[in-house]
């Protein structure tokens, strides 16, 4: 995922839990049953997993832009040189 | 959000969170039901009426209870207890609770009942102070929900009295 889906899958998953929730308890508290409130709280919940957590393509709409691979040749990185000759001639 | 792993704790966290929070609720919303029980007791028989080996004196009744309890359930409830206990004053101690006879009521629509037994639990005093006592009959009941805070409540029925003489 890119940011922005990332960001977006984020607030999804807040606000589809919440509505889960309040959903929940108002149809439980309607019909008097304990059962049915957690039942669908429970399918909330997987709902906003399937949607939320895979890599769906909506997420990824806004890729990020990657450095061009010849334009990272005409900059190449440093190179470290080796000191460690130097000191052992001098210890003896 | 970076990874599967992210999202999913992120996930299971904020909708145990949430769970917390509905049960907190659903127990709060507990304090809006409107509940009337109601119940009588009779003690129809007192079997026998001796002294101990040891001291103490111990009576044996049958008792009638009588009792509507169905307005104490609520959607959040698990079960009723009930218990009646035989409560009186003596000298030694300001108030003394000897529990006769209890239940546990799984549903509404057992919450309604009228029972006739002898005292399941032996009504034994501390000492030998029963002859000619006056005690109360108390229904004590303990809502259980099934999440949140325990109700606990009692009916006091007065105007008991045991016999002046060993029977």
């Amino acid at each position: 995922m890119d940011w922005q889906g990332q960001k977006l899958a984020e607030q999804l998953m807040q606000i589809l839990l919440l509505i889960a929730a309040v959903v929940a308890f108002v149809v439980g508290y309607a019909t008097a049953s304990f059962r049915t409130m957690m039942l669908i709280y429970a399918g909330g919940v997987v709902l906003t997993t399937l949607i939320t957590i895979p890599n769906w393509p909506c997420f990824n709409r806004h890729p990020l832009k990657w450095l061009d691979p010849s334009e990272a040749e005409k900059h190449p990185k440093p190179q470290v040189v080796a000191v460690s000759s130097k000191k052992k001639s001098s210890k003896k | 959000m970076h990874s599967f792993g992210y999202r999913a704790n992120a996930l299971l966290t904020f909708a145990v969170t949430i769970l917390a929070f509905i049960c907190a609720i659903a127990s709060f919303s507990d304090n809006f039901s409107n509940q009337t029980p109601s119940a009588q007791i009779q003690i129809l028989n007192i079997n026998w009426f001796q002294k101990q080996p040891h001291g103490n004196d111990e009576v044996s009744l049958t008792l009638n209870i009588t009792a509507d309890l169905q307005s104490l359930f609520t959607w959040n409830t698990k079960q009723v207890f009930a218990f009646v206990a035989a409560e009186y004053e003596t000298s030694k101690n300001a108030l003394n609770q000897v529990s006769l006879w209890d239940a546990i009521i799984p549903e509404k629509e057992h919450a309604k009942f009228w029972i006739q037994i002898s005292n399941k639990y032996r009504f034994i005093d501390q000492g030998h102070n029963l002859r000619g006592k006056d005690f109360n009959l108390t229904l004590h009941w303990h809502v259980m929900p099934k999440t949140g805070k325990m109700f606990a409540d009692k009916i006091v029925m007065s105007g008991y009295r045991l016999p002046n003489t060993y029977r």
